[in-house]
């Protein structure tokens, strides 16, 4: 079952257990709900933003899904913690285009780290949107921290 | 019954059968087990022949014009709804073609919701709802017999009264009694629980509903049952019926609505337009009987067609061998995987009678794991909620892993669901020490 371990690699199994950021937040400043309706995976997604209003000091999630979508925003959190809200923009652009390879390419460590390792979901068309889940999540709470700096 | 192998389908060896369909004739030895015929069948050669023959040598309008390929064409349509009325057990002017069974449905609840509003005159009042009357609908019902209702209910002020399930997802009489009273105007169910595989006692139904509330019609979702049972929907008492063609071996794009003949021309045709008609002015128009009242602008002939090869071949096969066929693969199912440590089994416990499917919830890992899992190792299933999300809720998880069987599933493909089955929780580190799990060969 070579295809299968290439889409649910070890690291992603920890993740899925580990469920890295999984809680609630307090004074977040953005908070957005996805939901999946083909599958029912849902999660909430909640950031706070450093005093200046540029960094994530942190952020947490809330939800429930298939190992995919529970492993992928554990490593976000992981990914995210302390970055710009451009330097997360950046990252949440370039997993969508590595989710979007259908396989092909190779993804850029240097700005994924561990999450390159979602790129084996990619040659699986109906998991993209699990992997995607908290990602898109977090980009609508970015767009509205930088509607609320504004 | 006894000594019947579940490979064997009336005087026909299921392996052999196998070959009438392209999709298994020419997968080879090692295609995937093929377990989602009740999202959509495979199709016989011969179905797809029939259509083919039709848009190559038979192609021309129905029921307009005055040409001779007109008049074949119009034959033909004709000949394939007397057919599938047949198959069905319904009179030939009692089968409306619809698209699906969900849009057979709509077209009941939207004709209901026009003769509340007024349209259809007096023979329509008989549908007319009025506040505070009452629809009742399953817990566990498929989306598309439940919200076609709560869209009536919001238009005409009527109330929705849901029959509630059990922990397995079941339903029964004593359920639907509770919620029974002289306002009821609808009573909405399946015949055949597309997750649960629970078979709805229809006779006993319907007589209750006729001792408990008179006005109400009773409409029966038959798209998990007209594929996989005998069916006689006049005799089985029922007001209305939805069938689907995709999931009884024919095509996309056609299915039936049966309903009581005096009924039917009753009902006000929500969807208008050419060939539905009697006499058009600028100002009005007058309604043909049924079933072409329904059947608004240009007709699916070629899917017709085909559709009624689908009813010939299944007839051919008999539909009684049809039923204790998967009902035998769902036994063997039900009994294997209820056996397996964290998995919970949903619908009729191992024992009882339940249709040709299964769904399972895996403890610990969620469906969508599952069935990729499952893929993987060659077994086709669906995962999610099967548009039941009121059940899985009510069942406490968001999705299931549901293994469904047809004419043509064999011992072979339901064991091999149940050997990779076995082996889900063990891959995702989730199996308990000790605990015995399945070998995906």
């Amino acid at each position: 079952m070579s295809g299968l371990e290439g889409l649910y690699q070890q690291i992603i199994l920890d993740h899925s257990k580990a469920r890295h950021g999984d809680g609630p937040l307090e004074h977040a400043v953005a908070e957005h709900h996805e939901y999946n309706p083909t599958c029912g995976d849902e999660l909430t997604m909640r950031i706070r933003l450093d005093d200046a209003g540029e960094r994530i000091e942190q952020l947490a999630w809330q939800g429930d899904g298939c190992s995919i979508s529970m492993a992928s925003a554990s490593a976000l959190v992981d990914l995210m913690a302390g970055r710009t809200l451009e330097e997360a923009g950046e990252r949440i652009d370039a997993f969508r285009a590595m989710l979007r390879s259908q396989g092909a390419g190779e993804p850029d460590e240097e700005l994924l780290e561990d999450a390159i390792a979602f790129h084996g979901v990619s040659k699986y068309v109906m998991r993209v949107k699990c992997a995607m889940l908290s990602w898109v999540a977090l980009e609508a709470c970015l767009t509205e921290a930088r509607a609320a700096r504004a | 019954m006894e000594g019947m192998s579940s490979d064997t389908l009336g005087a026909r060896r299921v392996a052999d059968l196998r070959l009438d369909f392209p999709a298994f004739r020419d997968a080879g030895e090692h295609a995937p087990a093929y377990l989602d015929s009740a999202a959509t069948s495979q199709r016989p050669a011969r179905v797809l022949d029939a259509e083919r023959e039709y848009l190559e040598h038979h192609l021309a309008p129905v029921h307009r014009g005055a040409s001779a390929a007109v008049g074949r064409s119009t034959t033909l349509f004709e000949d394939a709804r007397a057919t599938v009325a047949r198959f069905v057990g319904a009179g030939e002017r009692e089968l409306v073609w619809a698209e699906n069974a969900t849009d057979a449905l709509n077209i009941v609840a939207l004709g209901m919701a026009d003769a509340s509003a007024g349209l259809g005159g007096a023979e329509a009042s008989r549908f007319a709802l009025r506040p505070g009357d009452e629809l009742v609908v399953i817990e566990a019902e498929h989306h598309a017999n439940l919200i076609p209702w709560q869209r009536l209910a919001a238009r005409t002020g009527a109330v929705l009264r849901p029959v509630r399930v059990d922990a397995r997802g079941l339903w029964g009489p004593a359920e639907l009694a509770a919620v029974l009273s002289p306002r009821t105007r609808v009573v909405a169910f399946a015949e055949v629980s597309n997750v649960t595989g629970f078979l709805a006692p229809v006779a006993e139904l319907v007589a209750l509903v006729r001792e408990r509330s008179p006005e109400a019609l009773v409409v029966l979702d038959a798209c998990q049952s007209v594929p996989h049972r005998p069916s006689d929907l006049a005799a089985s008492g029922v007001d209305f019926a939805a069938f689907s063609g995709h999931k009884m071996l024919g095509p996309n794009g056609i299915g039936g609505l049966y309903g009581r003949a005096e009924l039917l021309d009753a009902l006000p045709p929500a969807r208008t337009g050419g060939s539905t008609i009697t006499r058009v002015t600028l100002e009005h128009a007058e309604f043909l009987p049924a079933p072409h009242r329904f059947e608004a602008g240009t007709q699916p002939v070629s899917q017709v067609v085909a559709l009624a090869e689908a009813a010939r071949y299944l007839d051919e096969l008999g539909m009684a061998e049809v039923a204790r066929h998967e009902s035998a693969l769902a036994a063997r199912m039900a009994e294997a995987v209820a056996a397996l440590p964290g998995v919970r089994l949903i619908g009729p416990p191992p024992g009882e009678e339940r249709a040709g499917l299964v769904s399972v919830v895996v403890d610990d890992v969620h469906a969508h794991d599952v069935g990729q899992y499952l893929d993987e190792a060659g077994v086709v299933v669906r995962v999610g909620h099967h548009c039941a999300q009121p059940l899985h809720r009510a069942l406490g998880v968001t999705a299931t892993t549901r293994a469904s069987a047809h004419v043509y599933t064999t011992e072979d493909e339901v064991d091999r669901f149940v050997d990779a089955l076995g082996g889900v929780r063990r891959f995702f580190g989730v199996a308990g020490a000790g605990e015995q799990t399945g070998v995906v060969a």
